[in-house]
């Protein structure tokens, strides 16, 4: 499903991956931890080519989106991606935010991209916010509509940045539930989060991170429970 | 000290409510223009074209560095010489509209980039290109912000336009000096004029006051 090798992305002279090589199976959930700095969020953000790498492919579905003449907006439709900060448009109701890009992209007319946001709001279980404005959400509501937003695209794959770290702590478990549902019906999911029950329970693999390289991957019990590196260890200490 | 006796405004009020008048349409005419200007440019100076960057940039730089009165000077007094010749109303309303658009294209400027620039990314994760996500995201979000400094530059541009009577219009500063060379009544008709602008520009920014709080609610 998605096959990247050798990727480097530098800002400047600050080298952030220093070349990765991975691939995710379709229909897998992988979990990224890591460092604050370590290149997480840069990597995710390779995947859908927020950031250009300089090096290294990413191949996704048998297209590489880093070779020459790829139409990123329609790649980008097939790549879902929740950001940290939530990033719904505020001057739109949340029906809105979610049926902008069907309207306007996929160019789906009116009535069938409202019943396809409402189920998305209901499979996320804000059915009764659909004419709210996003500030009057809470956090963890408005990372719902969020996701149903990056589902409404009918995505291939999901991207998440720590979706759940800008978040109370009584709000993480509304949306991790959500996100656990998606794994459960086989959505193919990349997570960046340090959230170890959500990577217990859905997570097919655990990869961590360091200073732009992939120190160790594997299930998370092994990660968790016996990590091979001792770089994975100093870290898996320091956050538990 | 005497008491001013106020009649001699009275007795030119036509004259008085002409000029204003002119004051009025004239701003009108380039506060619209230096909208559109405003906005162009604002929109160029972010371009990743570089040339229409720097010739945007160049712009504003330069109609900001320089006075008004030169500028209309240059326009009105300064063509002429090298053979292009503008009325003086022409003058006047291309002088302040161009003056205007600078500014108002720095107040644009800001308010796109004060967007957050998470917005930018979520749209183009939806697969939305650069236009659609300016025109639908980030604009909307931009013109909100852009409305409170919009106001304030066109009670500025209302202001500068009495500049314009140094370039044979007679607007409302102009009237008042007309009246004033004949009757020597200079304390009562700058008091006059300096009443009649405040009207105007205290009546605009409480009009456009509501508004803006009216466009905020509704969001
Ligand atoms: N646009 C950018 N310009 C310059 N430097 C950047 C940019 N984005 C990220 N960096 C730098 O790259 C490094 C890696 O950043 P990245 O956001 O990928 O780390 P991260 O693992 O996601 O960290 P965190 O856990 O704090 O989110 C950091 O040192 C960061 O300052
Ligand atoms: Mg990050």
């Amino acid at each position: 499903m998605i096959e990247v090798y050798d990727l480097h992305k530098s800002f400047g002279k600050l080298e952030v991956l220093k070349g990765i090589t991975t691939r995710i199976d379709r229909g897998e959930v992988v979990v990224i931890i890591g460092a604050s700095g370590s290149g997480k969020s840069t990597f995710l953000r390779c995947l859908n080519l927020l950031e250009v790498p300089q090096k290294g492919e990413v191949i996704i579905d048998g297209v590489n989106i880093t070779g020459r003449n790829v139409n990123i907006n329609l790649i980008r439709q097939d790549v879902g991606m929740v950001f940290q900060q939530f990033n719904l448009f505020p001057h739109k109701k949340v029906l809105d935010n979610i049926t902008l890009a069907l309207l306007k992209v996929k160019k789906i007319n009116k009535k069938k991209s409202r019943e396809l946001a409402l189920e998305l709001l209901h499979k996320v279980g804000l059915s009764d916010k659909a004419d709210a404005y996003p500030r009057h959400l809470s956090g963890g509501q408005q990372q719902r509509v969020a996701i149903a937003r990056a589902l409404a695209m009918r995505p291939k794959v999901m991207l998440f940045d720590e979706p759940t770290s800008a978040l109370d702590p009584e709000m993480i478990k509304e949306v991790l539930n959500v996100m656990k549902q998606l794994a459960a019906e086989g959505m193919t999911m990349v997570v960046v989060s340090h959230e170890m029950g959500f990577a217990r329970e859905a997570a097919d693999r655990v990869i961590f991170l360091d200073d732009g390289v992939i120190i160790e991957e594997g299930p998370p019990e092994q990660i968790y429970n016996n990590p091979r590196a001792q770089r994975t260890k100093d870290f898996l200490r320091q956050i538990l | 000290m005497t008491f001013p006796d106020y009649s001699v405004v009275f007795n030119n009020w036509p004259f008085l409510m002409r000029g204003l008048q002119v004051t009025l349409s004239v701003s009108a005419i380039a506060v619209v223009m230096g909208f559109f200007i405003g906005s162009a440019v604002g929109l160029l100076r972010l371009s990743r074209v570089k040339p229409l960057k720097l010739i945007a940039g160049a712009y504003v730089e330069f109609i900001r560095g320089t006075p008004l009165l030169v500028q209309l000077a240059i326009l009105y007094f300064g063509l002429p010489s090298i053979g292009i010749d503008l009325s003086a109303f022409a003058a006047a309303v291309i002088g302040l509209s161009v003056n205007s658009g600078a500014y108002v294209g720095e107040i644009v400027r800001a308010g796109i980039q004060s967007v957050d620039k998470g917005q930018m990314e979520a749209a183009r994760s939806l697969g939305m290109n650069g236009h659609m996500a300016m025109i639908f995201v980030i604009l909307p979000q931009a013109f909100r912000r852009i409305i409170p400094p919009l106001v304030n530059e066109f009670i500025i541009l209302i202001k500068d336009s009495s500049l314009l009577s140094t370039i044979a219009i007679t607007e409302l500063m102009r009237a008042g000096q007309h009246i004033r060379a004949r009757t020597y009544a200079d304390f009562q008709i700058y008091t006059a004029i300096a009443v009649l602008y405040f009207i105007v520009t205290f009546t605009l920014s409480n009009v456009l006051g509501v508004l803006e709080r009216r466009l905020q609610v509704s969001d």
